[in-house]
């Protein structure tokens, strides 16, 4: 339990370093924010990293599983809102 | 790479994560922001990689990893490139899913590779399974609705289906329960797993149409908190950090859904629009008599003589793909002298900045898109309001009428505009169900059609008046 505390620590802080920046964020571009904090969610691809090497046969099985879903949602993620973000152009600049 | 070095890396990440979202605040910025959030990733992987117990997996073990990473890689890669920028709202409700799945998954991993797991680890496991299966599921569910497969768009209610729920969630912290008490009992995580799944369908099904930006929101927080729980279960802080941005990104998103439709979230999650059989007036007693229908012609008459023209465009534009020829209205009457701006409600289309994805992929210039505060005092200066398949966002008796299930919803002050064009196939009514007094209203002109081939009508004859 020693590790907990400075974990909840870190977890009520970034809560509210995430309220600060996102409030900012115009709904313009809310449906690009969506699609990439989904693939930043995708960090869960290191836990499903670790669980693949793990020794034993049924980690590595969930954590393959893992592996694949997380993998989709980093490539898709950043790749859907990369090609959404490109459409947004001012007409001066296009 | 020594385990100082790996906590460093994941530290940098993390800050390129807070940089990235934090250019997301602004078009300019928001490619870079999103390529400093996608380098960092990459050096979280990296670094995990050079983990020593990743490293020393052997050949099976990175086989196994090149493998998933290959084919996630490719499944993503299709999807992301394939996919229409209509369809952005089922892309997002799947990548909920394989979010909340993921996280589920490591926790389940970690479960039964450890052979007694601390109270924090098994207490987090627990909470990882819940939220992740909860989110999978009903991130299934409403893309099923959004796609319209096999549930139907509207809310799906039965009898005892709160007690239900509630039940279920119980049963889940009971079984909860007995996972931390004996981790080693694998089979108490997987009912809980189970009993998480069936509670996010069951979470999901009444949520319905114009509702389901609630939902997506909500279910992409959930798919934070899940990433976080993660965190917990491998005492790993950028899992954490992460996992508790993404969740405080939906939380905002879903509380903003909300205000923009003056419902308490519960109500949303309830299913509760449109169930009331409230004293609102018939479509009848609405519409007998006062609805003026116009032709294409007569409209672009009134076109051509606006100075300023406001669009509307609401979820039916992107069912019909209208998006690119309502661009090609907007130049068209720009090139005549006409001042040509968008209005945009925060709940219109079936996501949060829906219908702004679509009129950017149609080149639209982004100053031109408008938020409702904005642009809601203008309307009383605006010759034509055109709205292209919206309804409910533009219901005068949110404002008149306190006992309508949209009453107090805030709404675009069309009804202001010297005249409202409607574009719209019949009179049926919105998802909220009840008639809109607009259609009705003396300032009003109707345009039946579907949106697509009216908008290219409307063109053809500006251009000839």
């Amino acid at each position: 339990m020693d590790a907990f505390l400075p974990l909840l620590t870190i977890f009520l802080l970034a809560v509210f370093v995430g309220f600060e920046i996102i409030t900012k964020v115009p709904p313009l571009l809310h449906t690009p924010l969506m699609s990439g904090s989904n693939a930043i969610s995708g960090i869960t691809i290191i836990g499903a990293l670790l669980s693949v090497a793990a020794e034993g046969q049924l980690s590595t099985m969930l954590g393959f599983g893992a592996l694949v879903l997380a993998t989709i949602n980093v490539v898709g993620g950043f790749l859907v809102t990369h090609r959404m973000l490109g459409m947004f152009k001012k007409k001066d600049q296009a | 790479m020594t385990g100082t070095l790996i906590d460093l890396t994941y530290l940098v990440a993390s800050v390129l994560f807070i940089f990235g979202i934090k250019g997301l605040t602004h078009p300019r910025t928001a490619v870079r922001g999103n390529l400093l959030g996608a380098s960092g990733m990459l050096l979280a992987v990296i670094a995990t990689l050079a983990d020593q117990s990743v490293l020393g997996s052997g050949a099976w073990g990175l086989g196994m990893i090149v493998g998933g990473v290959v084919l996630g890689g490719a499944i993503g890669a299709t999807l992301a490139l394939r996919i229409q920028m209509t369809a952005m709202p089922e892309m997002v409700a799947l990548l909920n899913a394989f979010g909340g799945a993921a996280s589920a998954l490591v926790a389940g991993a970690v479960l039964a590779e450890s052979s007694a797991p601390s109270t924090q680890t098994s207490v987090a496991t627990v909470t990882s399974g819940i939220i992740g299966s909860v989110t999978f599921f009903g991130s299934l569910v409403a893309f099923d609705k959004l796609k319209g497969l096999m549930l139907p768009d509207k809310p799906v209610l039965f009898p005892g289906q709160q007690p239900l729920n509630v039940l279920l969630g119980l049963t889940a912290l009971g079984l909860g329960t007995l996972v931390v008490s004996d981790p080693s009992v694998l089979t108490s995580y997987g009912l809980l797993v189970l009993v998480g799944s069936i509670l996010g369908i069951l979470l999901t099904i009444p949520i319905g149409g114009a509702d389901m930006p609630v939902a997506i929101a909500l279910l992409n927080s959930y798919s934070g908190l899940a990433a976080a729980s993660t965190g917990f279960v491998l005492s790993n802080d950028i899992l954490i950090i992460t996992g508790s941005l993404v969740g405080a990104s939906g939380l905002i998103l879903t509380r903003i859904m909300c205000k923009a439709m003056n419902r308490s979230l519960m109500n949303v999650l309830l299913g509760a629009i449109g169930d009331e059989s409230t004293s609102a007036p018939g479509a009848d007693e609405v519409y007998a008599g006062k609805v003026k229908s116009a032709s294409a012609e007569e409209v672009a008459m009134l076109l051509d003589g606006a100075k300023r023209v406001v669009i509307v465009p609401g979820y039916g534009m992107a069912v019909a793909q209208a998006q690119h020829q309502v661009r090609d209205l907007a130049n068209l009457l720009e090139g005549n002298g006409a001042e040509v701006e968008y209005a945009i409600h925060p709940v219109a289309g079936r996501m949060p900045g829906h219908m702004n994805v679509l009129l950017a992929e149609a080149d639209v210039d982004y100053d031109k898109l408008h938020e409702m505060d904005s642009i809601n005092p203008s309307f009383k200066q605006t010759d034509v309001s055109l709205i292209i398949g919206a309804n409910d966002i533009v219901n005068p008796v949110a404002r008149t009428d306190p006992s309508s299930p949209i009453a107090g919803m805030p709404i675009l002050d069309v009804d202001k505009s010297r005249t409202v064009v409607v574009i719209k196939r019949s009179l049926s009514p919105g998802f909220a169900g009840i008639p809109n007094p607009l259609f009705a209203a003396d300032n009003t002109l109707m345009l039946f059609a579907d949106g697509k081939q009216a908008i290219l009508d409307l063109i053809a004859a500006v251009k000839d008046t």
